[in-house]
């Protein structure tokens, strides 16, 4: 697998090491759901600057992992759009929705303590 | 010169390759920032949609020469049944099996060409093409090199 994903904590980061190709990234969004709940993290990291571009597919499987991870306790932070990712994204008119971004990893896991800050700690 | 580079696209991982040459082949021409990775996306939706609605095809692309642009080229074709309505698969509205609809309109924006020829007997051929004017002062003193 192409995706390092490690344990910070409550937290989980995902360390997308080289471009993915669709079944990879569908891996990815399972892995992450089932680590969610063994390690009870409460957030989770994805870093994709290795991805060379974020096209229709690859825009809707991180949808789906927010919305996948957030069904299992997870809120989900996107970090590392490459600039001129971002830019063909706009270009293309990619609704993003509900990604939330950071700019790099500490700015990511400064957003995920705000967003987690109040969260019930102990899961059933 | 540029030859052309041709890349058989039969499962998704073929995507990656398609679209690493794509952006190979950009910056060999000498796009600029950010048109490289326009050119690998819009490469990645076309190349998918062979994936996704017909299994196999290929995708090929070559560089356009002229005197005040230079440009690339991909075509992306396959066998398939084709597409039934082409207009609507170009809308934004548009969702066909697997709910692809946004590939194609978006690849259409990142791009300065494009065409689907498509129908039942020959399959789909979507062909797209990228241009930038050459720099004029650049493109003065090549002459003046190759006279010298």
């Amino acid at each position: 697998m192409s995706v390092a994903i490690l344990r910070q904590g409550d937290y989980l980061i995902a360390s997308i090491q080289s471009d993915l190709s669709d079944s990879e990234v569908v891996a990815l969004r399972h892995e992450l759901a089932e680590l969610v709940g063994r390690h009870r993290s409460r957030g989770i990291v994805i870093d994709v600057a290795a991805l060379e571009v974020i096209d229709s597919f690859v825009a809707r499987a991180l949808r789906a992992i927010v919305l996948t991870a957030r069904l299992r306790g997870a809120d989900t932070v996107i970090v590392g759009i490459q600039p001129d990712v971002a830019i063909a994204m706009v270009q293309f008119r990619l609704n993003l929705e509900p990604l939330r971004v950071a700019l790099d990893l500490d700015a990511a896991t400064a957003l995920l303590d705000r967003l987690t800050q109040g969260d019930t700690k102990d899961g059933g | 010169m540029e030859g052309e580079v041709r890349v058989a696209i039969n499962t998704d991982a073929d995507l990656v390759t398609a679209r690493a040459e794509g952006r190979a082949m950009a910056e060999r021409l000498g796009f600029p920032r950010p048109d490289p990775t326009l050119i690998a996306t819009a490469i990645s939706e076309v190349a998918r949609n062979i994936v996704v609605h017909v299994g196999q095809g290929e995708i090929v692309l070559k560089a356009l020469d002229e005197a005040h642009r230079y440009g690339l080229i991909v075509i992306a074709s396959d066998k398939g049944p084709g597409i039934r309505d082409v207009d609507a698969a170009l809308r934004d509205d548009y969702s066909g099996r697997g709910g692809l609809g946004l590939g194609l309109p978006g690849a259409r924006r990142l791009m300065d060409d494009f065409q689907v020829a498509s129908d039942a007997d020959t399959g789909t051929t979507v062909t797209m093409k990228k241009w930038r004017f050459r720099d004029e002062l650049a493109r003065l003193r090549e002459e003046r090199r190759n006279r010298d």
